[in-house]
């Protein structure tokens, strides 16, 4: 890689003013509901009163016959584009999800009818109109109730929307626990969270014929809006133009397309005319798809010196009716020890349906990790009185210990949470803290403080195909400004400035005179935009690449022209220099429009124009780490908590601009503020949500959210340009950091636990005053040391035909797929069949490999070890019909994935 | 539905319309006289995302109907900044804070800070922070927010 262009001042890692702020401060924005499109119409929603039950019928004369209302349609009305609404990894799901309700409600707000009319109100009014005979059923809105109660999806096997880890104890990894020296155990129920983004979901779409689409939405990627409703209509991707400049947050909501969108978008088709939807904050707070509701068991082993011996998780986690993706949350099992000295590690991780609406992602999405383990290692810090910073000390992976490998197949080169803990103790005197809180129990206040780390995989790039590569398309025009086209995409992350800072200082050119652009799929290609915390990471290489390129391009041009050669060229300012000869030198528009205009001047052979592309795959994975530290105070006769300080010890990598990094850590630990002392998205018995407005859904204030204080470690990644992701880990880090501040205030009372959040004054006054206050715990939270209800068996597999005198015909080739949770994998396999013996080999990207299994009448069954990502034995379960087969494959910890195959015609 | 004509100055100019008593004055400002600078967050008074000025007031628009500002004189956040696009001393300050990251809850807190900030003397920081407490920002955990307006403060140094 060439290196930065010498000279030029240096833009990476300065606090620039940000590009996209002065249209944002003007007014001049544009947001989804700033566009109107002629002849536009407004559509709203007719939903669900009842969290279950079947649609006998519905009447929408009356709404049809209100003056101004254009149309009132159904699920029967949609039903011809066969609408296929997959996950984020563009898998199917194995339930059907319609986007509006078809015979069946399953949660309050579910869609039923959609009115489409002249303005929202009276699209509105005529929505109170539609009249729906429901025959309503007893909903399952808890875990514990998606545990014993009915399907939530009949033909479903069970509740189970997706399960990993192992199913059966382990007598090794028990054995050891129960004889560990020190055993803390510990439960958590996390809330219900609204990702409450402050803007609501929305979308305008003007179909022009029947394949082509301009639709604006707000998203977290236009190039993934415009790939997904491709797949979702069969429409070609280049037909449907996806435009979304201004977003105004997202934090996991809008990271796809889903039922209401897809449902204007079929609408807007149905009828050619411009529609818009805007969600209100009534629908966002209680129909779209919410986030975490979770709940975990975890048991930790100690020996008598405070080294962790082994641990066990038992954890579910809520997916509503419709998640954007069925999920056992693998992620923050994988994680859930990675920057530890962990020995014994086991898990059993279940996804639940409910009559609630689906999971959709959160910042974090796996950050219970983080909480369970951090305010874990405090209560066993307590308990085994070794102080809480060293017995971090004693357990976690330091520079030293690495590279190495986890049990669980993570690789580590360079992780630093013990660094930054050590950066963070320069900032926080813990003594003199501990000599105040001491001084301040004597005068019944109660001070604690909380201390803790993590790492975060961030642009993780492997295993999951729609996030593995970034593309930058850099021009610089025939004016010698440059314009780059991005599949970075901003709901607030400023990349409009961040990557503008990396090509300039890369080309040598001025700040201001990069324009990105990221706001149109039908400019630039595809990338999943913000997602898992990639943007800097993905985009910034891919910039550096291309950048990389053009200064390539340009030296030899330059070279050529001048008489030098290419290797004392130097763009400084947007002029051209060549070292030594400071005669020769030309700007960037001369060189630009020579190169655009007369080709003939160029070196032979060339091709004209200054233009560059370079699709960028960042590592597999690249960690951030960090450690934080909160002090609070709690009012023991209020149960209020008020933090006094807050001290952040980041490290991630090269910061592009340190304010946009500190901006991000800081919004996500003011939501992790939220999430342990405010909110909660709750649903009472019936399933019907009891925070639907933000008088009763409570976000952090400026009063609630102190200043916060940074370190930046800064140690280059091993991508392009040094850079770490860094969207998500205050959102994560945050929560158990204050929890930890405040158990440690309340431990002259006795222990936060169960832990559930939030934590509210009612709450923190059951431990300060040991009586219950704030109600009895939901039936469905897990208590420490009992033992989990028995499990319900996921995915048995069909029932074997009886063997029959007429096997189907097993010998051949196959083409299978296989629905992974993070995309689908295909493959062939040339099976033979001998007797009740199958042999076969398999043939994928990864290399053929044989197997033998078994033949039982059309149940084939085999097993396959695989050493990618980790080194697993894939148990195969298939059944044979005709030319078409069937069936699951489990994966070890990764759960259950099924399979599908055709016999290819040889 | 009831049909009322309303006169409204906005930024300046003078507006004339026909309005349903039902029509809040937020989607009169964004979808009748076009400014989308106003921005709707949540429809019941608790985000201030719609905040604009009226008569000399930081007003929460969407707790307002259109036929209620008849006769008076509204800016919006389009209309703060000088026509050689010269921004307001509170655009300038939450720009060279960092205090806007999406951008959507940004024009309520300009229009709030506006208006207590245009008298001939400057109020406490502890005034401009207690207003903001109004404001919801999902975004930005409030620290730009909060240095821009202790700059903008009577007393800059003021402890918050
Ligand atoms: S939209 Fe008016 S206060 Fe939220
Ligand atoms: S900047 Fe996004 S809500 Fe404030």
């Amino acid at each position: 890689m060439s290196a930065p262009q010498a000279g030029t001042p240096s833009y990476i890692g300065r606090r620039m003013p940000r590009a996209e702020d002065t249209r944002l401060l003007t007014g001049r924005g544009v947001f989804v509901d700033d566009i109107a499109l002629p002849g536009m119409l407004h559509v709203a929603f007719a939903r669900s009163p009842i969290a279950r039950g079947r649609i006998r019928s519905i009447d929408t004369s009356a709404a049809r016959e209100l003056p101004g209302v254009h149309a009132v349609l159904t699920a029967r009305d949609l039903a011809r584009f066969n609408i296929d609404l997959i996950s984020f990894f563009l898998v199917s799901p194995s339930i059907r999800i319609p986007p509006l309700a078809e015979d069946r409600v399953l949660y309050v707000g579910d869609p039923v009818a959609m009115i489409i009319a002249q303005d929202r109100y009276l699209a509105e009014d005529a929505a109170g109109l539609v009249t729906v005979d429901y025959e309503e059923e007893d909903p399952v809105v808890t875990i514990a109730d998606a545990r014993r109660g009915s399907l939530v999806h009949a033909g479903s096997e069970s509740n189970v929307a997706a399960a990993s880890g192992a199913e059966e104890p382990d007598e090794d990894l028990e054995a050891l626990l129960t004889s560990a020296p020190c055993l803390v155990r510990h439960t958590i129920r996390h809330q219900r969270i609204a990702q409450s983004p402050m803007e609501t979901r929305g979308v305008v779409v003007a179909a022009h014929g029947e394949s082509e689409l301009t639709v604006y939405i707000s998203c977290q990627s236009p190039q993934m809006a415009a790939r997904y409703l491709s797949m979702a209509f069969g429409i070609p991707q280049t037909g449907i133009r996806v435009i979304s400049k201004d977003v105004g947050g997202s934090f996991g909501l809008k990271v796809q397309p889903w039922r209401e969108e897809i449902a204007v978008v079929a609408a807007g088709r149905l009828l050619a005319r411009p529609l818009k939807w805007i969600e209100d904050r009534h629908e966002n707070l209680s129909a779209s798809n919410l986030a975490r509701e979770q709940e975990i068991a975890l048991r930790i082993a100690f020996d008598e010196a405070g080294s962790i011996l082994g641990s066990h998780v038992d954890y579910d986690l809520n997916n509503g009716a419709y998640p954007h993706g069925p999920d056992s949350n693998l992620a923050a099992m994988m994680f859930f020890w990675a920057a530890h000295r962990m020995p014994a590690f086991g898990f059993r991780a279940r996804g639940w349906y409910t009559n609630t609406p689906g999971l959709g992602a959160y910042r974090g999405p796996w950050a219970i990790e983080s909480l369970a383990r951090e305010t874990a290692l405090d209560i066993a810090a307590r308990r085994l009185g070794i102080d809480p910073i060293e017995l971090r000390r004693r357990n976690l992976i330091t520079k030293a210990d690495q590279p190495l490998t986890t049990p669980l197949g993570i690789r580590l080169e360079d992780i630093t949470p013990a660094e930054c803990l050590d950066l963070l103790l320069q900032k926080v005197d813990v003594p003199a803290f501990r000599a105040e809180q001491a001084a301040a129990r004597a005068e019944g206040r109660y001070l604690g403080l909380g201390i803790t780390t993590y790492i975060e995989p961030t642009a993780g790039s492997a295993g999951i195909s729609v996030l593995s590569t970034d593309v930058a398309q850099l021009r610089i025009e025939p004016t010698g400004k440059v314009s780059a086209v991005l599949s970075t995409h901003s709901q607030g992350h400023g990349t409009q400035t961040t990557m503008a800072q990396v090509i300039a200082e890369r080309l040598g050119v001025a700040f201001e005179d990069v324009t990105v652009y990221e706001d149109d799929s039908s400019r630039g290609g595809f990338g999943a935009g913000a997602s898992g915390s990639r943007q800097a990471v993905a985009g910034g290489g891919a910039s550096i690449k291309a950048a990389d390129l053009l200064v390539d391009k340009v030296r030899r041009i330059a070279a050529h022209l001048l008489g030098a050669d290419p290797a004392h060229v130097r763009i400084q300012s947007g002029r051209i220099h060549v070292d030594g000869a400071g005669e020769k030198t030309c700007s960037l528009r001369e060189l630009a429009e020579i190169a655009y205009g007369e080709p003939e001047r160029l070196p032979a052979g060339m091709e004209a124009g200054l233009e560059a592309q370079y699709r960028y795959r960042p590592p597999p994975v690249t960690f951030t780490s960090a450690a934080h530290a909160c002090i609070v105070e709690v009012d023991p006769d209020t149960g209020f908590v008020k933090i006094r300080r807050w001290v952040c010890s980041e490290d991630c990598g090269v910061m592009i601009n340190p304010a946009v990094v500190e901006g991000q850590i800081a919004g996500g630990v003011a939501q992790a503020i939220g999430t342990v002392l405010l909110e909660e998205a709750g649903f009472d018995a019936r399933g019907n949500p009891i925070a639907v407005t933000y008088k009763d859904y409570l976000l952090p204030a400026i009063s609630d959210v102190p200043d916060f204080e940074y370190v930046h470690a800064s140690t280059p990644s091993q991508a392009e340009g040094g850079f770490r992701g860094v969207g998500e880990g205050g959102c994560i880090i945050g929560p158990p950091t204050l929890v930890n501040a405040i158990a440690d205030a309340l431990s002259p009372f006795g222990e936060l636990a169960p832990l559930e959040l939030p934590l509210t004054p009612a709450r923190i006054l059951e431990v300060i005053e040991k009586r219950p206050l704030s109600g009895a715990s939901p039936a469905s939270s897990p208590q420490a040391g009992q033992p989990s209800p028995p499990s319900v068996p996921h995915s048995p597999p069909p029932p074997v035909e009886k063997p029959t005198g007429t096997r189907p015909t097993i010998d051949g080739l196959w083409k299978m797929v296989l629905a992974t949770p993070m995309g689908l994998q295909q493959f062939t396999a040339r099976l033979a069949a001998n007797a009740d013996l199958l042999t076969g080999t398999l043939q994928s990207e990864m290399g053929s490999q044989d197997f033998t299994g078994t033949i039982e009448g059309n149940a084939l069954r085999w097993d396959l070890k695989v050493s990618k990502p980790m080194p697993l034995t894939l148990k195969y379960d298939v059944r044979i019909e005709g030319d078409r087969l069937t069936g699951k494959v489990k994966m070890g910890l990764f759960g259950t994935a099924k399979l599908t195959g055709e016999r290819v015609p040889e | 539905m009831s049909q009322h004509n309303i006169q409204v100055t906005v930024n300046g100019r003078l507006h004339t319309a026909t309005v349903e008593g039902r029509l809040t004055l937020s989607d009169f400002l964004r979808v009748e006289a076009g400014y989308t600078g106003v921005h709707i967050g949540c429809e019941h008074g608790v985000c201030g995302a719609c905040t604009v000025i009226v008569d000399g007031q930081a007003v929460r628009s969407c707790l307002m109907l259109a036929v209620q500002a008849d006769g008076s004189s509204i800016t919006t956040v389009e209309g703060l900044t000088a026509p050689d696009g010269t921004l307001h001393p509170v655009q300038q300050a939450l720009r060279d804070e960092h205090a806007l990251q999406c951008g959507f809850c940004t024009p309520g807190v300009v229009m709030t800070l506006a208006a207590l900030t245009s008298g001939a003397s400057k109020p406490a920081a502890r005034t401009l922070l207690d207003a903001l407490s109004g404001h919801v920002c999902r975004c930005t955990g409030y620290q730009g927010i909060r240095r821009a307006a202790i700059k903008l403060a009577g007393e800059p140094g003021a402890k918050k």
